[in-house]
């Protein structure tokens, strides 16, 4: 028996969601790098105020979110290599699916690690 | 019955309008902005995860961040140069990132032509502003002959 269909969303699997993913983290990534660039040139306006403003960024609640800006990055990298790889390697095209499995295993192991790291240093007694 | 007439392939005289593959006035532009994001890329992995794990995994981490972090790094040319670099290849790849967007997503001309020169606007201050931060940093700065709290003065 036909089944109905399944209508006309465009279901693009793997590859559709690694672009929607690598879209979506880099304009996060562009706007905190803006920030980033602002906060830093504070260094420029005094001591002080650049020591106050960086210490925001110390705060438990900013821990996370640091945590959250560098898991953006990490997906961002990988799959930015990933995509070189479909790009120039003759069998890119063909393994896309199994680079993105791969590019998913290598940011959840570095990002264990980061977060351990970064996480017991930002929320240790200081 | 008269036959119809098929030029022969590529003979370049009669099917119009004539595709071509180059010729419009952006010339390679896009190629190389295609290839920009990819060489950025690579290179910015190395930039960012040196950055990342040198401020925020050696040591104390981020407790360590203060003026006198700063001021310890842009002492050496090497970081000076590895910040510059960062600065400029991200945003540039950031600025050619968003704009794909802005033109797969805004449908009119106009609105297109304005997020676009907003974006080139912000983009050129930030790009100008961290290059002039990093190049006239002052470790010791001196407000009205006062020397400002903080700062790291030679005896």
């Amino acid at each position: 028996m036909p089944t109905k269909p399944a209508g006309t969303l465009y279901r693009g699997r793997e590859g559709m969601w690694s672009w929607v993913g690598h879209r979506i983290t880099g304009v996060v990534i562009f706007f905190f790098l803006l920030v980033h660039v602002l906060d830093t040139s504070l260094v420029r306006v005094s001591p002080e105020a650049y020591t106050a403003v960086i210490g925001a960024y110390k705060n438990p609640l900013m821990a996370l979110g640091e945590t959250g800006l560098v898991a953006a990055i990490v997906f961002h990298a990988f799959n930015g290599l990933r995509i070189i790889a479909v790009d120039f390697w003759k069998k890119g095209a063909k393994y896309q699916r199994q680079m993105l499995w791969v590019v998913l295993g290598l940011w959840i192991v570095t990002m264990v690690a980061f977060a351990i790291r970064h996480l017991s240093l930002a929320l240790g007694g200081h | 019955m008269t036959a119809t007439q098929i030029p022969s392939p590529r003979s370049g005289s009669t099917i119009a309008p004539q595709y071509r593959r180059t010729g419009s006035s952006r010339g390679n532009f896009e190629m190389l902005a295609w290839l920009f994001m990819r060489l950025s890329g690579v290179v910015l992995v190395v930039l960012i995860f040196g950055h990342l794990f040198v401020n925020l995994l050696v040591g104390e981490g981020i407790h360590a961040i203060d003026f006198g972090f700063v001021a310890g790094k842009w002492a050496d040319p090497f970081w000076q140069f590895w910040d510059l670099a960062m600065l400029w290849l991200a945003m540039l790849h950031g600025t050619n990132g968003v704009r794909t967007i802005i033109n797969d997503y805004a449908e009119k001309d106009a609105t297109r032509f304005w997020l676009k020169m907003v974006l080139y606007a912000a983009a050129a201050v930030i790009i100008i502003l961290g290059t002039l931060v990093i190049f006239t940093f002052n470790p010791c700065p001196v407000v009205d002959g006062v020397q400002l709290p903080g700062g790291f003065c030679p005896a």
